[in-house]
């Protein structure tokens, strides 16, 4: 098909496409249809996302659970907030461990990218499937084979046996310290999702037209000098988005934690997203859970917001 | 077809930057200087491809090889029975036809009303559409746990909790809003002269959309479908929260439930079940490889 095609970015309300002539616009303006598509979609997400939502900022003025009834206690889960350390303690493990994440995904990402452009080139397609696997397998499967690989009792695992035959030491208990631990938290989230961001970051490379990197070279652009001054800039925008996607998914970070170290050891792992369900089903305190949820979704917005300041303000300069 | 995905493919076709090296001389050189990059990419898909390799052997091996041998070691025969004891004493079969059922049924919903309400949105006219956008737009945002307990509440009272029901229903309001939003994006593509031409003919506008416009979306659902299959499959929190019944967990609380219970003691069947839970996404994946790429692809060039 070579029809006219309506160009531009994803659909901004102010784009949306009009139609001129009349019968086509009664067509689509038919009240009756509208609701029929619209409907189902609206009720569903509305009794399931926003009124709950709502419902639970409401949460956040209360004490109790479902189970045991609730008490209205004004602004005390906020007050309780401040002081409480374990709260603090969380929140700067889940933003150290979204930064080295971060950080890990989109910068293994873009060297993936940068392989598959320039050197892999039209060999590339096999390479980015397999480093794409990793992506599409449940967490929970992927975190029991890292207990497994890094594993010391009963038997060592992979990295032990490794680490023995090279002449360091074998018998490393990887989860015993949250050092360590953390160490192995990255590593697999970062192993398991770099192939997906080296497709991205490769769809961006690739739509950079070749002829201005061919004149970037005939000036003498090469190497390091030819991504930091040409590749980089223009691939700005996609850097971007894969930063706030990466950032965004793992300040919510869950699964990756409760499969693979629990929050543990004791609560040294313990991001925002497993102390709110702890607090919230270990303790039936579903108003100091909802406080903690609403501090998660602040933080992600508020690093959203930032991330966004920061990249105008590199553009301008 | 004039979906993005089409568009996309030609862009990966064309030839990336053909004159961007220089060619050394003699092929020799080229071979040498080329050396510590193949072993680079060697090294790359060994660190991709070796566990999951080594966790397919490990599921084949039987419990004394465990400690008497080094972990590499190659399995010394097939020891089918770790499958079929993560298979019944560990449930395993149970699991997956849970996971299926809650799968299924969500994946249907929200290709249904996401299409549908994706099409109200872009395509149809009416005041207060951006702002319903805007509204679907902002969950792809909210953190999940923002909504948690509520829904906890909710499907506690209405006797959901421990009912496939609840899962069914979360999935469906969770997969809407990229689903809505995806869709609205593919909807642009389409010529309105389409639409004008079906209208002119005779067509209303329920069989417009059902005859000319749901065919020329087919690969843009295809590829969502995808996305949330594997979102719902891989879903741990919402599973972990509202159901409890061991008859009822999905893969994803089963595996947890049974390396917990297992993991220590019996390797064996503890990888056979891992094995169990990552094959079927694997080869559904590799299956439908080329759909997943482009997909992608096409969306962050559009975004």
């Amino acid at each position: 098909m070579t029809g006219r095609r309506h160009r531009g970015g994803g659909p901004y309300p102010d784009r949306l496409i009009t139609y001129e002539e009349e019968p086509v616009r009664s067509m689509l303006g038919d009240k009756r249809a509208i609701a029929v598509f619209i409907g189902p979609a609206l009720i569903v997400y509305t009794l399931v996302m926003i009124v709950p939502l709502i419902w639970s900022a409401g949460y956040t003025f209360f004490d109790g659970s479902v189970i045991g009834g609730f008490n209205f206690t004004g602004l005390d889960n906020y007050k309780q907030l401040l002081g409480d350390d374990a709260f603090w303690a969380s929140t700067w493990f889940t933003v150290k461990y979204g930064i080295a994440v971060t950080v890990g995904q989109v910068g293994f990402g873009l060297l993936l990218a940068l392989l598959y452009t320039f050197y892999l080139k039209r060999a590339s397609a096999l390479v980015r499937t397999l480093v794409f696997f990793p992506v599409v397998l449940p967490t929970v499967a992927v975190a029991a084979m890292f207990t497994k690989l890094f594993a010391v009792a009963p038997q060592p695992g992979l990295i032990n046996s490794i680490a023995s035959v090279l002449g360091m030491s074998g018998d490393r208990d990887w989860f015993g310290d949250s050092g360590s631990a953390f160490i192995v938290l990255v590593v697999m989230d970062v192993w398991r999702s770099m192939g997906f961001y080296a497709v991205l970051l490769y769809a961006g490379l690739v739509d950079i037209p070749d002829d201005i990197i061919e004149g970037a070279r005939l000036d003498g652009a090469r190497g390091w000098r030819l991504v930091r001054h040409i590749i980089l800039p223009m691939l700005t925008p996609i850097l971007l988005s894969s930063v706030i996607f990466s950032i965004n998914g793992t300040l919510k970070v869950f699964d990756s934690i409760m499969a693979l170290t629990g929050g543990g050891p004791g609560d040294t792992t313990s991001p925002l997203t497993l102390y709110m369900y702890k607090t919230a089903f270990s303790f039936g305190d579903y108003g100091y859970g909802s406080t903690i949820a609403m501090q998660l979704t602040l933080l992600s917005l508020l690093v959203t917001l930032v991330i966004f300041r920061f990249s105008r303000k590199d553009q301008t300069r | 077809m004039s979906t993005p995905t089409a568009v996309r493919h030609a862009h990966e076709t064309a030839p990336v930057t053909p004159t961007l090296r220089h060619r050394p001389k003699n092929r020799l050189g080229r071979q040498l200087r080329r050396m510590p990059l193949r072993a680079a990419v060697a090294l790359l898909l060994l660190i991709e491809i070796y566990p999951l390799v080594w966790l397919i052997l490990s599921s084949l091996k039987q419990e004394d090889e465990f400690s008497l041998k080094p972990v590499w070691a190659l399995p010394e025969g097939f020891d089918w029975a770790n499958y079929s004891e993560a298979w019944t004493t560990g449930h395993m079969s149970t699991y997956l036809r849970n996971s299926l059922l809650a799968t299924v049924p969500s994946l249907a919903a929200i290709i249904v009303f996401g299409v549908a309400a994706g099409f109200a949105l872009q395509v149809m006219v009416w005041r207060g559409r951006g702002a319903v956008l805007l509204v679907f737009l902002a969950g792809v945002m909210v953190p999940l746990q923002m909504v948690l307990l509520p829904l906890f509440t909710i499907y506690f009272k209405a006797q959901l909790i421990n009912s496939l029901w609840s899962l069914i229903i979360t999935y469906t309001a969770f997969g809407l809003p990229l689903t809505v939003f995806l869709m609205a994006g593919y909807f642009r593509a389409i010529p309105p002269e389409v639409l004008e031409a079906s209208f002119l003919d005779g067509a209303g506008i329920f069989r417009t959309f059902a005859v000319v416009v749901l065919p020329m979306v087919r690969n843009a659902i295809l590829t969502i479908a995808l996305v949330q299959f594997f979102f719902i499959w891989n879903d741990l929190l919402l599973s972990l929260t509202f159901i409890s019944d061991d008859n009822l967990r999905t893969v994803q609380t089963g595996l947890l439930n049974f390396v917990g219970q297992y993991g220590q003691r019996q390797w064996g069947p503890t990888f056979a079940s891992i094995c169990l839970t990552v094959v079927p996404t694997l080869l559904l994946y590799l299956a439908l490889n080329q759909k997943v790429m482009k997909g992608l692809t096409a969306g962050s060039v559009k975004g």
